[in-house]
């Protein structure tokens, strides 16, 4: 278990201070996946740090499996950290390795012996999935290849703690995918406890178990993540939550409303402010005649302003359907088949 | 090409290989001790791997003040310091302390700027990883900013080919040396264009050698 004890960290420079962290407290059990979410200068990444004593906090106490890890001498504190891995942003991989040669520097640090460390990131590789990659440099793979060479070198001196620093805001939604799956399997197969910080609502939603929302040096709300999104308390997490909703659940419904109705045509309608307080629905259902029902509709809010979302449903595609298309368009109505 | 016929050639082949002695010389020992001054000052400055605020103060100092001197002042000023390490003040072998002093700031002051642009992301990756500084310095800073090492040993060596020719003027030999006395003094002027062609071809063997290196060695 990890835990952190009235944690305080402040950075002096010449001019001011500035409290990175204030009064933080949490315990993160073993084996679960525990995201930090909050936006870039809450803290987090300090908050990360302060776990293998990069940074080294200004008051409080960190314990990992009840030893108090800023308490340990020198020699001690790089033992340890040799079993806490870590993937970071932008994948800090060594351009002068090959990717074998970069899972093998941990082993190095440790001093492994080479039979021992070529049979090591063997199975590394295979387990990331990066066969046939072996003796390629760094500049010679994508954003999520590097990330992949990334976990296998964080996961070489078989830690039991993985922190993931903004692991996947440097790469595209479906290779943020892949490699949450991938975060998920190590987790689900190796029994490791991951930390993983991000200001992307997408991964802890994803993945997480329980979630720690950050602002301006302090954490705000704790808790599940199913209590976090259903009843967000703290102004930050509500409006984390938000911005999921308007992506993330769109999708969602999505699929839910296909597996509800998988005959007829699904039509998702979009009102924004500005004619969301005319009749125009109900003006055109009278003038097509068409048998429409109402599956789901909702607001959701987002920079943008306030959106209303309206699902319906046809049973079947006639020439009403596409007169009933036509005239919500000239409403100005955003339509599209989903 | 009678006008070859000019040239002592046993004094201009004399010559080449005095400049390339100092050259080659004082290039190895400026490349060690550069190293090493480099590596000291990058580890000791602020936030950095071993932080000693007055040891950096003083080193690079020393740095500054040394790279300040022009050369030929230099060479002067270490005379009495030339006759102690190798106990005269003519010939090639006198001009090394002065080359080495002028050339090993130099070099530090690169190796400590090609150390900066070492990406500090793989330095903290390694520290996470439980690195010791020892192992810091060894497995990540050296081998990723090797390409600008070596490129700073070029262009270190092509300064060191320009000094041994001032160094000449003080009776160290080589070809600057034949280039003035047998040259310009003498009024010979073919002697100081060949020897000329000869110092701009060393310096494109060393560039070349240096480029290539780099070019090998560069996975970014």
């Amino acid at each position: 278990m990890i835990s952190i004890q009235d944690v305080s960290k402040t950075f002096s420079t010449h001019e001011k201070q500035v409290e990175a962290l204030k009064h933080c407290s949490l315990d993160i059990n073993n084996g679960e996946i525990f995201g930090v979410i909050g936006y870039s200068g809450a803290g987090k990444s300090t908050l990360v740090r302060i776990i293998n004593q990069l940074e080294r906090q200004t008051s409080g106490h960190v314990f990992i499996d009840g030893v108090d890890i800023s308490s340990l001498s020198k020699k001690d504190l790089m033992k340890k950290r040799m079993k806490i891995g870590m993937i970071f942003q932008h994948f800090n991989l060594l351009w002068s390795r090959t990717v074998k040669d970069n899972i093998a520097l941990p082993l190095e640090i440790a001093k492994v012996p080479k039979d021992k460390r070529q049979e090591k990131v063997k199975n590394l590789i295979q387990l990331v999935g990066l066969e046939g990659r072996e003796n390629a440099f760094p500049s010679e793979l994508s954003g999520g290849q590097k990330q992949r060479v990334g976990i296998a070198r964080a996961l070489a001196n078989d830690p039991t703690i993985l922190l993931c620093d903004e692991a996947t805001s440097a790469l595209d939604p479906e290779t943020t995918e892949s490699i949450l799956d991938l975060l998920t399997k190590i987790n689900h197969e190796l029994g490791i406890t991951i930390v993983l910080i991000t200001h992307q609502m997408e991964v802890v939603q994803k993945i997480c178990h329980r979630i720690a929302v950050m602002s301006e040096g302090e954490i705000v709300e704790t808790g599940t993540a199913k209590t976090i999104f259903e009843h967000p308390q703290h102004p930050v997490t509500k409006r984390f939550v938000k911005d999921i909703s308007h992506t993330g659940n769109i999708e969602r419904i999505d699929q839910e409303l296909k597996t509800l109705y998988p005959d007829g045509v699904i039509l998702r309608l979009t009102f924004d402010e500005s004619i969301s307080d005319k009749p125009i629905l109900a003006n055109i259902i009278r003038q097509t005649d068409l048998p429409i029902s109402i599956v789901n509709s909702h607001l959701t809010h987002s920079i943008a302003g306030t959106l209303g979302v309206m699902y319906i449903h046809v049973p079947e595609k006639t020439t009403k359907l596409d007169q009933f298309i036509e005239l919500l368009v000239t409403e100005r109505v955003k339509v599209e088949v989903v | 090409m009678s006008f070859l016929s000019q040239i002592n050639w046993s004094l201009m082949m004399k010559a080449i290989q005095e400049t390339l002695y100092m050259t080659i010389i004082s290039l190895l020992f400026s490349i060690l001790l550069g190293l090493v001054i480099g590596l000291i000052l990058f580890i000791t400055q602020k936030d950095s791997l071993y932080p000693q605020r007055y040891i950096f103060m003083i080193l690079n100092l020393c740095v500054n003040i040394l790279r300040a001197i022009p050369f030929i002042i230099l060479l002067i000023c270490l005379m009495p310091v030339t006759k102690l390490l190798v106990g005269r003040i003519l010939g090639a072998k006198a001009a090394l302390p002065a080359l080495i002093c002028s050339a090993s700031p130099f070099y530090a002051r690169m190796c400590m700027i090609a150390l900066t642009e070492v990406d500090k992301g793989t330095i903290e990756a390694s520290k996470a990883m439980g690195a010791t500084n020892w192992q810091i310095i060894t497995k990540v800073l050296l081998p990723e900013a090797k390409p600008a090492l070596i490129s700073g040993i070029a262009l270190m060596g092509i300064s060191l080919v320009g000094y041994t020719a001032m160094a000449g003027a003080i009776g160290a030999g080589g070809l600057g040396d034949l280039a003035y006395t047998y040259g310009f003094a003498r009024n010979n002027l073919v002697v100081t264009y060949v020897s000329t062609c000869f110092v701009v071809l060393i310096v494109f063997v060393i560039q070349g050698i240096g480029d290539y290196i780099v070019k090998k060695l560069d996975k970014r």
